[in-house]
């Protein structure tokens, strides 16, 4: 389970998240959705530790970050291993194929000998539907195809939870859907999953709790037919009519 | 007036003692070459390169000393004429009882003068790298280093190439300043046969000719390596 207590971002005198509670389940898949500035993806950056957070306490199983102390290199790692990262722009590594963005990680982190490495990413890189690609370089394949290998490279981790900054905001159109299936499998196999998106599609079909953010706070969240049928606050009935028009 | 058939006589005899002395320069010049204007080259920028490395990362590792230190490095070997430096090295230390020899002496200098232009080239390679393959590395729990080593040197390296070709191929022709130094390089061999030929313009042309020939062939491993990174690029 993923628990986020109290947590508050600034950078500089600007106020990010500004005190965040929010548990995840294992298994559950939570979306976050919410205006440009609202502290989403800083929220989804802290679960990685990517930004580190200027006070709270973050939870997945028994390792724990409690940033009011001062927190080690050491615990980052071991916190970082248990996330999986996917970006909104992909950040494959362009000098290797595919299979080798997936390997990298088990290999050089985990010192998995390299053959069985290979085998592990052949075979998630199938998972995504890739399994014909795997020696292409990332300039050789679509947005879709360059997501779904990011997300085969962040399964070979095997993390517990898994971290979506807005995975399809950079796709043509016609390229989400591929992406979003994978995702929807995934969440369906049980991983627990925290999404960052605008896809309200993929959250009405597939999450189990929608939060709504909004200046650093969370300020409406719930089972997605009940939100996005009758929001109960208005900001978040104003966001959701702008997506619909 | 001047006959015409006496210049002819002149120039065929000139023409057979320019061959002549081509001939007899040809291989001391190529010896000079080989045995120290290559080697000078080669050894300096190896110990160069690292030093460039170790100085750009000192540049970007966020620890004021460290910055510092590289700082007044590159600066100082940056704003003094590399001749300078080398009679420093080997005429300065020598007269306070540092006897270095010839050799080692001119590795030390042109290291350090590659060691500042490099550490430059490798820090704006090293910067040119987007902010989101170091994150991409530490989402998949890399440490520093192995980000370093794994992901952003061998992308920067790429980057590097080019501007790193003219250093390597400057300092080809700057170890000629080590003639001032006592290393029987190719340009003091060439030195000492005009000496006792009396024939600057052929000896100096030769040496120029070997110089050129030698920058070529870098130039042409400089493309073998650009090609070869850049097969991840979309050209």
């Amino acid at each position: 389970m993923l628990s986020i207590k109290n947590l508050h971002k600034q950078f500089g005198d600007l106020v990010v998240l500004d005190g965040i509670d929010l548990n995840v389940e294992t298994g559950k898949v939570v979306v976050v959705i919410g205006p440009s500035g609202s502290g989403k993806t800083t929220l989804l950056r802290c679960l990685n530790v990517l930004e580190t957070p200027n006070k709270g306490e973050l939870q997945i199983n028994n390792k724990v970050l409690d940033f009011s102390k001062k927190v080690t290199k050491k615990n980052i790692q071991a916190f970082r291993k248990q996330t999986g990262m996917v970006f909104q722009t992909y950040n494959l590594f362009p000098h290797k194929t595919a299979i080798e963005n997936v390997m990298e990680g088990p290999v050089i982190v985990q010192n998995i000998p390299k053959q069985e490495a290979r085998n592990k990413a052949r075979q998630l890189l199938e998972k995504v539907g890739l399994g014909d690609k795997i020696d292409y370089y990332p300039y050789q394949l679509s947005g879709g195809q360059q997501q779904r290998v990011g997300i085969a490279r962040a399964l070979a981790m095997e993390p517990e939870v898994m971290l979506f900054d807005e995975p399809t905001s950079a796709l043509d159109p016609e390229l989400i859907g591929e992406v979003l299936q994978v995702m929807k499998e995934l969440a369906e196999e049980g991983m627990t999953m925290v999404v960052v998106t605008h896809e309200m599609g993929f959250a009405r079909d597939v999450a189990d709790e929608v939060i709504f953010m909004e200046g650093g706070h969370i300020i409406e969240r719930g089972h997605p037919a009940d939100m996005f049928s009758r929001p109960s606050n208005s900001r978040t009935k104003e966001f959701l009519n702008l997506l619909s028009e | 007036m001047f006959p015409l058939s006496n210049l002819i006589i002149a120039s065929a005899i000139n023409m057979e003692r320019y061959l002549d002395i081509f001939q007899s320069s040809f291989f001391p010049l190529l010896e000079g070459a080989l045995a120290r204007t290559i080697p000078l080259t080669l050894i300096a920028f190896s110990i160069g390169l690292m030093l460039a490395v170790i100085t750009a990362l000192f540049r970007l590792s966020g620890i004021k000393a460290l910055e510092i230190i590289a700082r007044i490095y590159i600066s100082i070997i940056r704003g003094t004429p590399l001749l300078v430096q080398l009679y420093i090295i080997f005429f300065g230390l020598g007269s306070v009882g540092i006897e270095i020899d010839p050799f080692p002496a001119a590795i030390i200098g042109f290291s350090l003068n590659t060691g500042a232009y490099a550490s430059e080239i490798i820090r704006a390679a090293i910067q040119s790298i987007p902010k989101g393959q170091w994150e991409a590395s530490y989402s998949i729990s890399m440490s520093y280093g192995q980000a370093l080593r794994r992901i952003i040197i061998p992308q920067a390296t790429r980057v590097s190439i080019p501007p790193l070709s003219n250093s390597f191929i400057s300092l080809v022709k700057d170890t000629s300043l080590a003639s001032t130094i006592m290393v029987t390089e190719m340009f003091r061999k060439s030195q000492e046969i005009v000496a006792t030929t009396y024939e600057p313009l052929l000896l100096y042309t030769e040496a120029a000719l070997l110089y050129w020939t030698i920058c070529f062939l870098l130039s042409l491993g400089q493309d073998a390596i650009e090609k070869h990174l850049n097969r991840y690029v979309q050209t």
